[in-house]
């Protein structure tokens, strides 16, 4: 037996495989396909206070071995997750965490707070990334300054585990990252979607109504790995890695540069068993290699 | 209930330049497939990363396996049109919801137009089982794309239009007589947007309860991605599972 499992501040996930936030719905999406209380964890739909109506059709468009997407924090915010998703969403035997977002730090602080009045959710993504909405979002992660009033601001009042979710779309990664630590994340996850833009040339158009959106698939994966391993190596609180994974290898890649956990995401929209599959080879990888513990792996690559 | 399963495609048969039949089989028995379903199709082709939504045509529960129409309009669909029989194909299915079933009594009209006539197979069938009599409205370009004329023609009483008039009353499906003839109660509708968004007209006017059914863009079909929207009376809402099927008077048309 391989033990897959690892920790976030004390909290303890069984196995490093958990689901990306705005690629797994609320998790019923995926349960005609998958066990979903197998998964680690599942980081659900980002929410906000108020509902948010995202930004209109067209909102994706396919590019060479990934998508934009543009869908802008579509959600039906937090009254309605209160009421009519996190019923159900409990009852999953993993951790569901929320990813939490906002256009302003009293609109983070104050979800935040609602949060912690949920106990069966024990911890948040803030999402200080989204490059798809106009104020809030990646606005925060792209400056030094906000990420950290931001992440402060909501640190005081949070009693959940906090993760934070960085964007790539910076030029020094690891500054954000030791900003987040030093204001007391309990994780870090990256990268979020790398900003981007396509134009349709039949149509002589941009191919997204918002003109630029996020790139995520494959395409992101070795910008994803090198943030990651960089990250990885100048903080001691867990990086949970993502982008583009679509196999135990890539996932793998991940955890030998450095990652403590890994969320599949853009994939499951391809394959919707992805996940499990994923869980299944990371296991067999190691116990073919003889490891009887994830953890000795995790940074291999900087042995 | 939705699956992931790899099927094999039993035949691939040209209907017309660019539209192709495909029968994919399953060694299981099929789950129950709804009229204005759609499956996901993964396309085996390094360029192509998403899946393709395409609706289900018709269903043998019997010979467990059914069939879609594919007309080649991108490299994606390029791809399908080139599968062999015997070969492997990806599919996440049953997708979307349905068309309604009517009131009892009610006389429906079925149109499609173009490719967009897929899904009005299975569904007319179902309607004569349901003990209703369909009639048909297909609408082509001319008379060389006009595909599925015989099956349709064993289902129920079939009117085509062509924009050439090279096959029936030239024009578009919506300059057809049969349309505001008042024998109508119900109209289900499949075809390009403009078309559908005229039928839709058409009936708002004469007071025809109308269905149609919306192709969108689509990331992964099952609701998770929220890319696939259309703009509702309730907001932005997802074609692959609140869809595809929409009454009109959902839709801000």
């Amino acid at each position: 037996m391989v033990n897959l499992s690892f920790s976030i501040g004390g909290l303890a996930f069984k196995n490093p495989i958990l689901t990306a936030s705005g690629t797994f719905g609320y998790g019923g999406e995926f349960d005609d396909f998958i066990d979903v209380s197998k998964l680690g964890g599942i980081i659900v739909k980002g929410t906000s206070l108020e509902p948010r109506e995202g930004n209109p059709y067209p909102r994706m468009a396919e590019t060479p071995s990934g998508m934009l997407n543009a869908v802008g924090l579509q959600n039906k915010g937090i009254d309605y997750f209160e009421s009519e998703i996190y019923p159900n969403v409990v009852k999953y035997d993993t951790n569901v965490i929320i990813n939490v977002n906002g256009s302003t730090i009293d609109d983070y602080v104050a979800l935040t707070e609602r949060i912690n009045l949920l106990e069966g959710i024990p911890a948040i993504e803030l999402n200080i990334s989204c490059p798809n909405v106009k104020k809030g979002g990646m606005v925060f992660g792209i400056n030094p300054d906000s990420a950290r009033d931001v992440v402060r601001a909501v640190r005081k009042v949070c009693k959940k585990k906090m993760i934070v979710k960085l964007s790539p779309n910076v030029t020094d990664i690891v500054a954000f990252a030791k900003i987040v630590e030093e204001e007391g994340a309990d994780a870090i996850s990256l990268i979020n979607t790398l900003l981007g833009m396509a134009v349709d040339v039949k149509r002589m158009k941009p191919s997204l109504s918002t003109i630029t959106g996020g790139l995520s698939g494959p395409a992101i994966k070795p910008v994803a790995v090198r943030m990651v391993w960089q990250v990885a190596k100048a903080v001691k609180i867990p990086v949970i890695g993502l982008g583009g994974i679509t196999c135990a290898n890539d996932a793998l890649e991940f955890f030998l540069a450095g990652a403590s956990a890994v969320q599949i995401g853009t994939y499951s929209f391809i394959d919707p068993t992805i996940s499990i599959t994923i869980l299944e080879g990371v296991n067999n990888y190691l116990e073919s290699k003889g490891f009887t513990d994830i953890k000795d792996i995790i940074g291999y690559i900087n042995r | 209930m939705k699956r992931l399963e790899i099927l094999k495609v039993l035949e691939n048969k040209r209907l017309n330049e660019d539209t192709y039949l495909i029968v994919l089989g399953s060694k299981q028995q099929l789950p129950k497939m709804l009229p204005g379903q759609f499956v996901q199709i993964k396309v085996e082709n390094k360029n192509i990363f998403l899946r393709r939504p395409i609706s289900i045509h018709d269903v043998d529960y019997a010979g467990n396996n059914f069939s879609m129409l594919v007309q080649v309009v991108g490299e994606g669909t390029r791809s399908m049109s080139q599968l062999s029989p015997g070969s492997a194909v990806d599919v996440v299915f049953p997708l979307g919801n349905s068309f309604s079933i009517p009131l009892t009594g009610e006389k429906p009209l079925l149109i499609g137009g173009g490719v967009g006539i897929a899904p009005l197979k299975f569904l007319a069938k179902q309607l004569v089982n349901n003990g209703f009599k369909p009639d048909i409205l297909l609408g082509f370009r001319e008379v060389k794309r006009v595909i599925c004329y015989e099956e349709f023609i064993e289902i129920g009483k079939v009117f085509v239009t062509t924009e050439d008039g090279s096959l029936g009353i030239k024009g578009y499906v919506t300059e057809h007589p049969v349309l505001v003839s008042g024998e109508y109660d119900r109209v289900f509708c499949c075809g390009p947007e403009a078309m559908m968004r005229a039928v839709a007209s058409k009936c708002k006017e004469n007071g025809i309860k109308c269905e149609v059914s919306l192709e969108n863009l689509m990331g992964c079909g099952i609701g998770a991605c929220l890319c696939c929207v259309v703009d509702t009376v309730n907001g932005n809402t997802c074609t692959c599972t609140d869809g595809p099927v929409f009454n009109i008077d959902q839709l801000k048309w």
